[in-house]
């Protein structure tokens, strides 16, 4: 028999669990914890400089890995710190598990020093919480924490330890527990045999079908299935936002993204589908539009792992509730099997206005003498990087100009606050990215505003030697909200002006880093180049680009899919 | 439409919380909540009544299921049910109003189960209209109190709600 203090049991349930990195910050409620974690040496501890910092890299690291990230705070202002970036992980759906100290459970309630109820406080934005209410039930508690996190629809799970709970002298028996069953949790395993055979009979019969591939696809690791699914039917295939890379964008059958900055192509063949094929996506509002307007002549069938996705904003003619890789599955199944196939003549015609839209816009931007334009940056970059890089961004026009100008050919790649849209989750994304993928190339996209939001952690790169690639599109404004007064506001620029920026090559320099400034567009290539050449080291682009661009297509408010602005002055 | 949503949660701290942040949170409306343990006293038996269009219901008993502690719920006004709130009402009973309250009460069947010289505390149960048409029939004008449990159900017949 082992008998450890509730703090040792902490850290050898997480060993136990097979988790590599925690991310985290100490503090006096969970200086228990921290001791344990100094004995031991499996468990690797990342100190970064702000807890938000710890659930970004967690998450980054979730999102591209597809196993759950941990995070580790104190109490109080840490763990009320962790809540932006939990509420980010909440909103795409990212397993992570964030152990919280708390004061001693002789305390609570008496406002006591550091005290919060993060229970309380986080309630709204986890998959679950959990109190530990005495030290022997911690191998239990983080067993369940990963296990809710990582299953059906994942999310964040926060595991809330009060102080005397990891007690030193304090030692109970150790038992990491084989299996978890919960009675009251049962995500799906597959989905119902009628509403799958009943959606490939849809299928068949379509004539103008699309397949809306969410980011459920990349969670479910359902990519390849759906990609032979197109394949074998030969159906267009539009992604959301966090959906890309779940079909490869440069395939001949890949539309690009839909949606608010969708591509043109793509919105004008949802709003003309007369069947859609919704995997693992949730018709949000930065996708329908205006709901009552949405794709008018479209039958749904919809497959989600969560029944409270299907028929919440728009109604689903065919919901099938499972994992999306299990019922697509049966679906390649069923159609390997039948007799039928697509009606030829149906999709040939469809194809041809598909590709009539595509001549039509195909993402034309205009381009410039004298300045950097966003969109070449990125080009670019997909460039140099033979299109394999792991792209994380912050929130703004250089998130959509490199959602829709890297091209991504492999699922969790494109790594970005979609949900939740927090400013200052690039950087540690990246980081939580490279530090287990150290031989991939990261890059992190980020504006001029949204990377003072995380700057700090440019020194977590410098202890932990995290060469990340950090692309500043430096339009020298908080340019989506800019965009947004140009069209809604005429262009009363209310606080959206960054005015005072640092000179940003001595800052990465300051922290140790390489930092270089391009402003004249001949210097784009030679010095992304030279940069993407130096590969352990952390280089800074700080890149001036058109402070004047727009992100075209944007959907016109209150509009139907096919609704779009194109540039300043055209609108269909 | 009035709805009645009766759910078996884990009877753990934090539980009947997460039931209640989940109706505020997504908007939705509560009229009316009880909560107890039940004869096994891991779970806990709540009721809920509520109103909204079909699509809003949908969505409340779906993202109900989500929670991690809710073990099970059924919607009751789908089927055949009894449904049950319980009042007490302290009520002004002076002179002669004392006889026609005491008519009233038995009329609907309720108890006097405090007396006073100028007061009568009354026990009801029913139905929330039967409740409702109750404080009509007295009139509000002599209503001291009002005390109303908030409304339970089960379904009729065979149809039982367990693990
Ligand atoms: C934490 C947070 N605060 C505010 C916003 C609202 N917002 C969305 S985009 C944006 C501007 C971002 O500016 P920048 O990072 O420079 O990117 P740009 O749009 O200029 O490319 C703002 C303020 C947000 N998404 N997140
Ligand atoms: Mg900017």
């Amino acid at each position: 028999m082992e008998l450890l203090s509730g703090a040792d049991m902490l850290i050898r349930s997480l060993q136990d669990e097979g988790i590599e990195y925690i991310y985290g910050y100490p503090g006096g409620a969970a200086l228990h914890i921290y001791d344990a974690l100094f004995r031991q040496d499996k468990v690797k501890h990342i100190l970064v400089r702000h807890e938000q910092a710890a659930v970004h890299m967690a998450d980054g690291y979730a999102r591209a890995s597809g196993k759950p990230g941990t995070v580790l705070v104190t109490s109080g202002p840490g763990a009320t710190n962790t809540i932006t970036g939990i509420a980010t992980a909440f909103m795409d759906s990212i397993p992570m598990v964030v152990l919280c100290g708390q004061v001693a459970s002789t305390l609570i309630g008496e406002d006591a020093f550091q005290e919060t109820d993060m229970i309380g406080v986080s309630r709204p934005v986890v998959k679950h919480n959990i109190s530990v209410r005495h030290p022997e039930e911690i191998p239990e508690v983080i067993r369940r924490a990963y296990y809710i996190a990582s299953t059906g629809r994942p999310g964040p799970v926060v595991v809330d330890i009060p102080k005397d709970m990891t007690t030193p002298n304090e030692r109970y028996e150790y038992v990491f527990p084989k299996k978890v069953k919960l009675r009251s949790y049962n995500p799906a395993i597959r989905g119902h045999a009628g509403q799958i055979k009943k959606a490939v009979d849809m299928l068949m019969a379509a004539k103008r079908p699309i397949i809306y591939a969410g980011g459920g696809v990349v969670l479910g690791k359902a990519s390849k299935e759906l990609t032979e699914l197109a394949h074998k039917l030969g159906f267009p295939v539009t992604n959301t936002l966090m959906g890309i890379g779940g079909f490869p964008a440069t395939d001949k059958q890949s539309l690009g993204w839909l949606g608010m900055h969708g591509t043109y192509e793509s919105n004008m063949a949802m709003h003309h589908s007369d069947l859609i094929l919704a995997v693992g996506a949730r018709f949000d509002d930065r996708v329908t539009n205006a709901t009552e307007k949405f794709c008018p002549g479209a039958r749904i069938v919809h497959i989600d792992i969560d029944p409270a996705s299907i028929s919440k904003t728009i109604d689903a003619d065919v919901p099938i509730v499972g994992p999306v890789d299990a019922v697509l599955k049966e679906m390649l199944g069923l159609v390997a099997e039948s007799k039928e196939r697509p009606d030829a003549e149906a999709l040939k015609s469809w194809w041809k206005q598909i590709d009539e839209w595509r001549a039509f816009h195909g993402m034309r931007y205009e381009t410039s003498d004298t300045h950097i334009k966003p969109q070449e940056v990125i080009e670019a970059i997909w460039r140099i990087t033979n299109g394999d890089a792991y792209v994380t961004s912050d929130v703004g026009q250089h998130q959509m100009f490199a959602a829709q100008y890297y091209k991504f050919d492999k699922p969790n790649r494109w790594i970005n606050s979609g949900g939740l849209g927090t400013m200052g989750f690039g950087l540690p994304a990246a980081m939580g990215v490279k530090l287990s993928y150290p031989d991939s190339e990261v890059v992190c996209v980020t504006g001029e505003g949204s990377i003072q939001m995380n700057i700090q952690e440019l020194s977590t790169c410098s202890q932990y030697n995290l060469p990340v690639k950090i692309v500043n599109l430096n339009n020298q404004a908080l340019g989506m909200v800019k965009q947004w007064q140009d069209m809604n506001y005429e262009s009363r620029h209310s606080q959206s002006y960054m005015g005072s920026l640092p000179d940003f090559v001595k800052l990465a320099e300051a922290y140790g880093h390489v930092g270089i400034r391009i402003d004249r567009k001949e210097e784009l290539e030679p010095k992304l180049r030279e940069a993407f050449a130096m590969k352990d080291k952390l280089v800074f682009l700080d890149i001036y680009v058109d402070p004047f661009e727009h992100v075209y297509p944007m959907q016109v408010a209150r509009g139907s899919m096919k609704d779009m602005w194109l540039s300043k002055t055209e609108r269909v | 439409m009035r709805r009645i949503i009766s759910v078996l949660l884990e009877n753990e701290p934090g539980a009947l919380s997460r039931v209640v942040g989940l109706f505020s949170q997504r908007n939705y409306n509560i009229e009316t909540l009880t909560v107890a343990p039940t004869e096994d006293e891991t779970l806990s038996r709540l009721t809920v009544t509520t109103s909204g269009s079909d699509k809003v219901i949908e969505q409340i008993t779906k993202q109900l299921n989500k929670l991690i502690e809710v073990v099970k719920l059924v919607d009751l006004t789908e089927g055949s049910h009894i449904e049950r709130e319980l009042m007490l009402v302290k009520l002004k009973a002076t002179g002669s109003q004392r006889a026609e309250i005491k008519r009233t009460v038995d009329i609907f069947r309720g108890q006097i189960v405090d007396v006073t010289s100028t007061i009568y505390t009354v026990q009801l149960a029913g139905n929330s209209d039967k409740l409702d048409a109750f404080i009509q029939a007295v009139g509000p004008a002599g209503v001291l109190e009002v005390v109303r449990s908030g409304v339970s159900g089960i379904a009729r017949g065979e149809k039982v709600l367990s693990l």
